[in-house]
């Protein structure tokens, strides 16, 4: 009697035959193994438990086994065990996200075997993958390695079943992969040269995996004081690369968290500040972004520099990761003193992830390189069917459901930037493309002027308008495996804004609701945006209007002297340019500018409640909220102000703000629990990527089943995959 | 003021307020035109008409009837017609002032005698207090195109240039600050002019200008959106060199507006074949009309996106078309 094992996940392009072919032969098993459209499909000659424990066990690192079903069988006679071609057209659809260089290939670069020094070594554990694919199936002609013919030596390894790099699609060596050099700088090899400029504090422009960084010196003020002014960007963070054992001189990281910097994606990783580093790294935050390097050249260059660079990314302002090297050559010119390329090409843009580490676990908050395109299986009860969802305007990302998968897209950005705009135009086809997608129909957003939305429309197919919070909350009960007849939760959506079906727009919600509908069961009072966009921009519009209505306009005048604020406060009255939102976000805003934490304009997205966040100190009782199901925040900035006038620290003021918001939301979202009305709260929304705020809610929400984002992101990066669900949940019921 | 059903009433106010500055040629209710004009093989006509509504009906640097007659002489120059004769219907709300409608038909009849152009037929309705927002007025407007000029859109080839007679966004900007609800005080003017005169002289001094249009409602940036489409090709704007005064760029950041969607009444885009932008500027310069008149970006290959920004940082914004009221977009 024989067995035939399927196993489901993520199996393809990982390793996972040889692995199959390896504990065979170490079983004594005779029959062969294979990859179809479902998975790997593998048949044995004989009954071995302990054979089908270790597949899932003993599983290669960046396989990830979801199911694993098995049959007896009689099997065919077999000599011994072989690894079969793929099966029918179509059977290899995936393709695994790219990974870290493993512990072995990072051995061999600082050994003294053939790839010595090499930059683009790496094996079926690790290396590049989504950003060489050019097609499926993935296989090496259809990468960006096809223009590399394989030497005798790697060619050997290459169908060596037992050996590391057995069908490792761009396995390469000195004698004939990719090539390293240094234009702008002189001195010694390439990575040489780079490093001796970034020692003397020059910046460099780097191709890494997903597209160009610039680098500089992190312990060098004058060095990123350089870039700064050459990129225009006076104080977004910078993210930091060094190899653990240098990172430890600057940070603190906790097991956790150093487990995450070590995960085959290599995510950036917020970690707490220390002193030490220059504050320029990230003015105001708490946090600094760490990652550890993740290709051999990254290694080499890092060992050779000796300190923690600066790695962000190599764009002009607002623009897209540049990854052509003539691209490079033009664009970031006036950046980079030099540039560290090489000719493997890079086929797919994918920016760096940003997660971190919560009391309650990792948090995404931009998912890309390393994460994408790994899937999300599909939740019970919603039919398997093609449906693309095209998500927000501000973190674009794209979803796609097939075969009881969803596919979340790599972010992309904002997309009144053009080049960003056609990046998501490429992405559309891209993904499609990539995994036989004909969607039947495609969803998005209520807003009819996010670009997203209007591409949608003119997609031919039937469309699917979603509430934006409702897609936050469809978000994160799909990413919680909510089944379709869950029931109702109560989402507490805190976020920038969307779009209501009443035409003001929303963002400080309680929606009760699932995957088929939602009501708005509480929500904040609303305030008018003076300027439209440009009171996010200008977080100090926003304390100008809740002052306003808390009765504080004297207060208001004090504060912001010079702001041009009897015109607004017209421009309020009368409508102009001032629709009225219940944002979260921009309550935020309103504190920081109060607490005088912003810039008059604000750098970049978030930086003042960025900046209100990282200010909070131990937990203080709350301010109080209005009752009823319009949360009126006067009462808050009264009392707020109150203790400002007295002259209590900000670090107090953010702390009791903080928890005030957290419990007027979670003391309606537990009643709605109590009452039967909802089976769980659900956290969602741009400012649950605030770990305190998180933290303060689920606080107060203890005893309560609670559902949160992990592995998408609260803000709009999952928007589309929310999208999704809810379509799904409409086809279903048509 | 009682002067609706066309009675006795009627009479006087037409006889009062039009007749005398109008002057048309009989009492007959058409105009008996001469077609000389279009004598010259190969010429054609051109014909066009446009509404008129706006508060307040007088601000600064016009009213409703200068806008009437400059909307109605640019729609017909930027096509490369000679405006000859203009139609001018009136809708005007029981409890207008006659003082004031004197002053707007006056206003019409100095702004047509600016442009070149007559007032040749015209009509009155009164209606019943709060039907009309005090006047509302209809011009339509016959000019010639002379034999061999062709002014469209679609003949806008990549490498062209685009340039505007002058500033952007001062009518929209003077409007707002008129209406008074927001207590502007601003020392703007709005642009409101007639471009006949203006698009002569350019056609004079570069005459392979292949298109122009007055930016009006939806600003530079809906009108450029529309020649880009029917051209087929990308307009790619810079930031850096767009006309903007002080004024409206300080209320345009105060009020989170955007001055690429004001509206003009006298401003318009041409594109030219590069190598005659430089006499077509001249040209402008040397015209009260187009006294700061520039370069502001030029057409390129046709891309994904109609027309681009490029911003002083480099960047690359998308300028779309405006599509209803502008909704904040930041999440
Ligand atoms: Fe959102
Ligand atoms: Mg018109
Ligand atoms: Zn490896
Ligand atoms: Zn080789």
């Amino acid at each position: 009697m024989g067995r035939r094992i399927r196993v489901r996940g993520q199996v393809q392009g990982v390793g996972f035959r040889p692995f199959v072919w390896q504990l065979a032969r170490r079983f004594g098993l005779t029959g062969w193994v294979r990859n179809d459209a479902e998975g790997v499909l593998i048949e044995v000659s004989a009954l071995s438990e302990g054979f089908e424990a270790a597949l899932r066990a003993e599983a290669p690192p960046l396989a990830r086994v979801d199911r694993i079903e098995a049959s007896d069988v009689i099997a065919a006679p077999c000599a011994g065990f072989e690894i079969r071609a793929s099966g029918a057209p179509g059977a290899e659809t995936r393709v695994a996200p790219d990974a870290a260089t493993c512990p072995a290939c990072v051995e061999e670069i600082f050994g003294t075997g053939r790839r010595h020094g090499y930059a683009f070594t790496n094996c079926t554990h690790c290396g590049p993958r989504f950003t060489i694919l050019t097609r499926l199936p993935y296989d090496r002609a259809q990468t960006t390695m096809a223009a590399f013919d394989l030497c005798p030596a790697c060619a050997a390894e290459y169908g060596d079943p037992a050996d590391r790099r057995f069908h490792a699609q761009p396995i390469a060596c000195p004698d004939c992969g990719p090539r390293l050099w240094c234009e702008g700088a002189e001195g010694g090899g390439a990575i040489e040269a780079a490093a001796a400029l970034l020692r003397a504090g020059g910046t460099v422009a780097i191709k890494g995996l997903g597209g160009f960084h610039l680098a500089c010196d992190a312990t060098d003020p004058a060095a990123i004081a350089q870039l700064r002014s050459r990129k225009h960007r006076p104080a977004k963070p910078f993210a930091l690369m060094a190899p653990l054992e240098i990172l430890l001189r600057h940070a603190a990281p906790s097991e956790a968290e150093i487990a995450l910097l070590k995960d085959p994606a290599a995510p950036i990783v917020l970690l707490a500040k220390t002193p030490g580093l220059p504050e320029a790294l990230a003015p105001g935050q708490a946090t600094l972004g760490w990652m550890l390097p993740y290709t051999p050249l990254h290694h080499l260059l890092l060992a050779a520099v000796g300190r923690p660079l600066v790695m962000t990314s190599g764009n002009l302002s607002g623009e897209p990761q540049v990854i052509g090297n003539a691209e490079a050559r033009e664009k970031l010119a006036g950046f980079a003193d030099a540039f560290l390329m090489h000719d493997r090409e890079i086929a797919r843009r994918l920016d760096d992830s940003v997660e971190r580490i919560t009391p309650h676990g990792p948090m995404v908050l931009r998912r890309a390189r390393g994460r994408v395109p790994a899937t999300l299986p599909l939740p019970a009860g919603l039919p398997d069917r093609q449906v693309t969802g095209y998500g927000g305007q501000m973190k674009a990302a794209l979803c796609l459901s097939k075969n009881g998968q969803l596919l979340l897209g790599h972010h992309l950005g904002e997309l009144n930037e053009a080049l960003t705009w056609e990046a998501f135009l490429q992405a559309d086809r891209d993904y499609a493309a990539l995994f036989d997608h004909t969607p039947e129909a495609v969803a998005c957003d209520l807003h009819p002027g996010f670009r997203a939305t209007q591409h949608a429309e003119g997609r031919g197919l039937p469309v699917i308008p979603v509430q934006h919070h409702h897609a936050h909350l469809a978000a994160c009960l799909g990413e919680n495996l909510w089944p379709a007849d869950g029931g109702k939760v109560a989402g507490i959506v805190l976020d920038g804004l969307g779009l209501g079906p009443d035409g003001t727009l929303w963002g400080g919600e309680i929606l009760l609701g699932d995957y088929h509908g939602f009501t708005r069961a509480a929500h904040l009072a609303p305030a008018p945006l003076v300027g439209g966009d440009a009171a996010q921009a200008e977080p100090w519009r926003n304390a100008l209007v809740r002052l306003d209505a808390a009765g504080l306009a004297e207060l208001a005048d004090r504060l912001f002297p010079e702001a041009p604020r009897a015109l607004l406060r017209r421009a309020a009255a009368t409508g102009m340019n001032a629709p009225l939102s219940s944002s979260a976000g921009r309550l935020f805003d309103a504190v920081a500018a109060i607490l005088g934490l912003y810039p008059a304009r604000q750098s970049f997205e978030g930086e003042a409640a960025m900046r209100l966040e990282a200010l909070a100190g131990p937990p203080e009782p709350g301010y109080p909220m209005g009752t009823g199901t319009q949360i009126d925040p006067a009462p808050l900035f009264q009392t707020l102000c109150r203790d400002h006038a007295a002259g209590l620290p900000p670090a107090t003021l953010s702390a009791r703000f903080h928890a005030g918001l957290a419990e007027a939301f979670a003391t309606r979202a537990r009643t709605l629990v109590e009452t039967g009305a909802a089976r769980a709260v659900a956290l969602t929304g741009g400012c649950f990527q605030n770990a305190r705020l998180l933290d303060e809610v689920l606080t107060r929400l203890q005893g309560v089943p609670v559902l949160i984002h992990r592995a998408t992101p609260a803000n709009d990066g999952s928007l589309a995959l929310g999208q999704v669900l809810i379509a799904l949940a409409q086809l279903e019921s048509t | 003021m009682a002067h609706g059903g066309g009675g006795r009433a009627m009479r006087d106010l037409i006889e009062e307020v039009f007749t005398d500055v109008f002057r048309p040629d009989s009492d007959e209710d058409q105009a008996r035109l001469s077609a000389e004009a279009l004598r010259e093989p190969g010429a054609r006509l051109a014909f066009t008409t446009d509404s008129f509504v706006v508060t307040p009906l007088e601000f600064p640097g016009g009213d409703i009837g200068k806008l009437a007659v400059c909307g109605t002489v640019n729609d017909l120059a930027v096509g490369g017609a000679q405006p000859l004769w203009l139609s001018a219907a009136f809708i005007i709300e029981e409890g207008t002032e006659i003082a004031q409608l004197k002053r707007i038909v006056a206003s019409m009849a100095r702004e047509a005698a600016i442009a070149g152009v007559r007032i040749v037929t015209g009509d009155t309705k009164v209606v019943g207090r709060g039907s009309g927002d005090g006047v509302f007025i209809t011009t339509s407007g016959v000019g010639v195109i002379p034999p061999g000029r062709d002014m469209a859109a679609r003949h806008i080839r990549p490498g062209d240039v685009a340039l505007v007679n002058g500033v952007l966004g001062d009518h929209g900007a003077t409007i707002l600050a008129a209406r008074g609800d927001l207590a502007l005080s601003s020392p703007l003017q709005s642009d409101c002019q007639s471009l006949n005169g203006l698009i002569e002289a350019v056609l004079a001094a570069a005459p392979g200008t292949r298109a122009a249009r007055d930016a009006t409602r939806g600003g530079l940036a809906s009108c450029l959106n529309e020649m880009a489409m029917s051209a087929g090709v990308t307009v790619a704007l810079d930031e850096a060199a767009l006309p903007l005064r002080p004024e409206v760029r300080g209320m345009c950041e105060i009020l989170g507006l955007d001055p690429l969607y004001l509206a003009n009444e006298g401003t318009l885009v041409l594109f030219v074949p590069e190598d005659q932008a430089g006499a077509a500027l001249a040209a402008m310069h040397a015209t009260e009309a187009g006294r700061d008149a520039c370069l502001i970006g030029r057409a390129v290959e046709k891309g994904t996106i109609p027309v681009t920004l490029r911003t002083a940082f480099g960047g690359t914004r998308i300028v779309d078309m405006l599509v209803g009221e502008q909704l904040p977009r930041i999440c």
